[in-house]
């Protein structure tokens, strides 16, 4: 009995002493952030590589303002999914959201509404619609849509030798982000490249979609080869998507050249061996990172999100443009020089 | 009838029990505001399981319903950008999920063939018409008239306007169920479909009838979906024949037909939403709540069924 006593008061010291020294350190915090603010991190899903790396960045950020962040969301990347999280924040009275959306317009009602309730909201890699502009603060967004499109036409002309015939492996036929890429796409292959086609004569005609599903991407990439046997190359504007297409075409052995947005820690096998030359994406590290200064900054108040007004993360500033959208930059590549770093990133 | 009578007052029971445990749980669940989220949340679903209770204890099912769910919205959709005032693209929508549901009806009671079997090929046909009447163009309603409805609360109550479709649509269903020889027939329909041809019951057109209905609600369903999130996607809705399921067998509706209570699986729907809202406020991964949704749908079909066994062997062994 004396001995069971004595152990558990030592248990008890032990788990005292415990207590003490993991009591947070008083956060610095940064100027002109509050800090302790409680943020939702709200990807399109969970379980998804990419948006892990986009929370790693926002946490880095919610570390340096000193705030909590909770990273929270539905399994499957549906608006309606989505809003099911966004009341849930509102009840559990959150000060800010980041969020992802996975749908531009189902989620519109539900951001307002928490706008209502004082949730100061940032959309960060996929923005709403124009009509639903006035619930977030800003949106921040890698590059300019058209730049992405672009780049991915001169790496795939790159790769192809800047002839041949081009398709495109998408994830669904609502995605926002990718259509808005493609539309860019279409013209600029015409005029750019001028030896290079759409293998269906238009690009409208010439996009497959996976869903961002492996097996559907695979079975689409494979219907693209059955349907066009000759075409040069295949841009894969999505992660799982030009993952799915790089793995195929290794399996297959097929000549097509594959190029896209990937994530490198998913694309480094391929790249190292030579499947695929070049792919590239913005670092959603950055996405997630500045997307929680610059609601910080809006829940102080001395950021607005007007069009010309900008707010600094780490050691850059960013400037909103028009729409109230606060661009990162441009594409970045990924090839055999660089894979090695940037694959133990993210 | 006694395996039927436990069940469903089961069920009752739980949605209490869910409800104050849920209470306790977590701070945020018994609050207004969240309880016209869930409401919002089991809206279609319930406006859904009405006409699928009726069709299931009638030995009939239909999996296109979130299909027709999704297609009434694309229609809307596509008449409200093509300029046609917001009040007739609501009747066209509904026009269209009555159509879908005339058609299932149609497949199954003049062709003879088997509604499983039927309503799944329906349930790829309706959603790739979605995706030809809206391609890769959401549409959105947020300037269209009344749509505030769809999310917004009744003035002075935390009770969002569906609340009101709800209750008038759940009461309905039940009289009509329950008190009215249209519902005995239904019942008749399950439990026995020769003998309910013999005692003069119109089989054929009931079920057509069924069908149809289904198709409507389904297009209620849509029209309240629309509202709610403002907008038309093609892929809108998807899923939600399995939340529909769900809710009618574990409302204690039999699958084999002939079984069931509108109240059962009222409240049961009222159990998945509760269950659904305690889980995430007390921040259960959404990974979890997956197997939280399946697992419910497995116990509603193997219990009643385990239960069964058990007391006819029981039976059995006392006799």
């Amino acid at each position: 009995m004396q001995k069971k006593l004595t152990r558990s008061l030592i248990a008890i010291a032990a788990v005292a002493a415990l207590a003490v020294s993991v009591a947070p350190a008083q956060a610095a915090g940064v100027k002109g952030i509050k800090t302790g603010l409680k943020i939702a991190i709200m990807p399109k899903a969970l379980n998804i590589g990419y948006f892990d790396a986009w929370n790693k960045g926002a946490q880095t950020a919610c570390k340096e303002i000193a705030a909590k962040c909770t990273y929270l969301g539905p399994t499957e990347a549906t608006g309606p999914a989505q809003v099911q999280f966004i009341n849930k924040i509102v009840q559990q009275k959150y000060d800010v959201l980041v969020i992802s959306a996975a749908d531009q317009n189902a989620i519109i009602p539900a951001l307002n509404k928490a706008k209502a309730a004082g949730i100061t909201i940032v959309t960060s890699d996929a923005d709403v619609a124009a009509t639903g502009a006035k619930s977030r603060v800003t949106a921040v967004l890698p590059a300019a849509s058209e730049r992405i499109g672009t780049a991915e036409v001169d790496w795939a002309a790159e790769a192809a030798g800047k002839k041949g015939s081009v398709a495109i492996l998408s994830a669904a036929a609502t995605a926002a982000n990718q259509n808005a890429w493609i539309a860019a796409m279409g013209p600029y292959l015409t005029k750019t490249y001028p030896n290079m086609t759409w293998v269906g004569g238009t690009v409208d005609k010439s996009v497959f979609y996976g869903d961002d599903d492996a097996t559907k991407s695979t079975a689409q990439f494979n219907a693209i080869l059955a349907q066009y046997p000759n075409v040069a190359a295949i841009i894969a504007p999505t992660t799982v998507g030009v993952k799915a297409a790089a793995a195929e075409k290794q399996a297959k052995k097929s000549a097509v050249k594959v190029t896209g947005l990937g994530l490198p820690s998913e694309m480094a096998p391929y790249i190292e061996d030579g499947t695929v030359e070049k792919v590239g994406l913005w670092n959603p590290i950055d996405l997630g990172y500045v997307a929680v200064y610059a609601a910080g900054y809006a829940k102080a108040g001395s950021f607005k999100g007007t069009v010309g007004s900008s707010f600094t993360a780490g050691k850059t500033t960013y400037k909103v443009t028009a729409g109230g959208i606060t661009y990162l930059g441009d594409p970045f590549t990924f090839t055999k020089e660089n894979i090695a770093t940037f694959k133990k990133i993210y | 009838m006694k395996i039927k009578y436990t069940w469903d007052k089961g069920v009752v029971l739980l949605l209490i029990v869910a409800t104050i445990t849920g209470s306790f749980i977590t701070p945020y669940f018994a609050t207004s505001s969240n309880l016209s989220f869930v409401i919002q949340d089991v809206g279609e679903i319930m406006i859904i399981a009405l006409p699928m209770t009726y069709l299931i204890i009638a030995g009939e099912i239909d999996l296109s319903v979130a299909s027709i769910v999704g297609l009434t919205s694309a229609s809307i959709g596509f008449a409200y950008v093509r300029g046609v005032p917001f009040g007739l693209s609501l009747l066209i929508g509904l026009l269209v999920g009555t159509l879908c549901g005339l058609m299932n009806g149609i497949l199954v009671t003049k062709f003879g063939l088997q509604s499983l079997a039927v309503t799944i090929g329906t349930l790829a046909l309706f959603r790739g018409l979605c995706y030809v009447l809206l391609g890769n163009e959401p549409v959105d309603f947020l300037s269209a008239p009344i749509t505030h409805i769809g999310y917004d609360n009744i003035p002075h109550t935390f009770l969002p306007y569906s609340t009101i479709l709800l209750v008038i649509l759940g009461a309905t269903a039940w009289i009509i169920l329950h008190y009215t020889r249209f519902g005995r027939w239904i019942f008749s329909l399950g439990i026995n479909p020769g003998a309910a041809v013999f005692s003069g019951i119109p089989v054929r057109r009931m079920k057509l009838l069924l069908f149809t209905l289904t198709g409507l609600m389904s297009g209620v369903a849509g029209v309240v979906y629309s509202f709610r999130f403002a907008s038309a996607s093609p892929s809108g809705a998807s899923g939600y024949e399995l939340a529909v399921i769900a809710s009618v067998l574990f409302g204690g509706v039999a699958i084999a037909g002939g079984v069931g209570t509108m109240w059962g699986v009222l409240a049961a729907v009222m159990v998945l939403g509760v269950i659904r809202s305690v889980l995430q406020l007390s921040n259960v991964s959404s990974n979890a709540l997956l197997i939280v949704s399946g697992s419910l749908l497995l116990i509603s079909v193997v219990l009643p069924r385990a239960i069964e066994v058990t007391r006819s062997r029981r039976k059995t062994a006392t006799s």
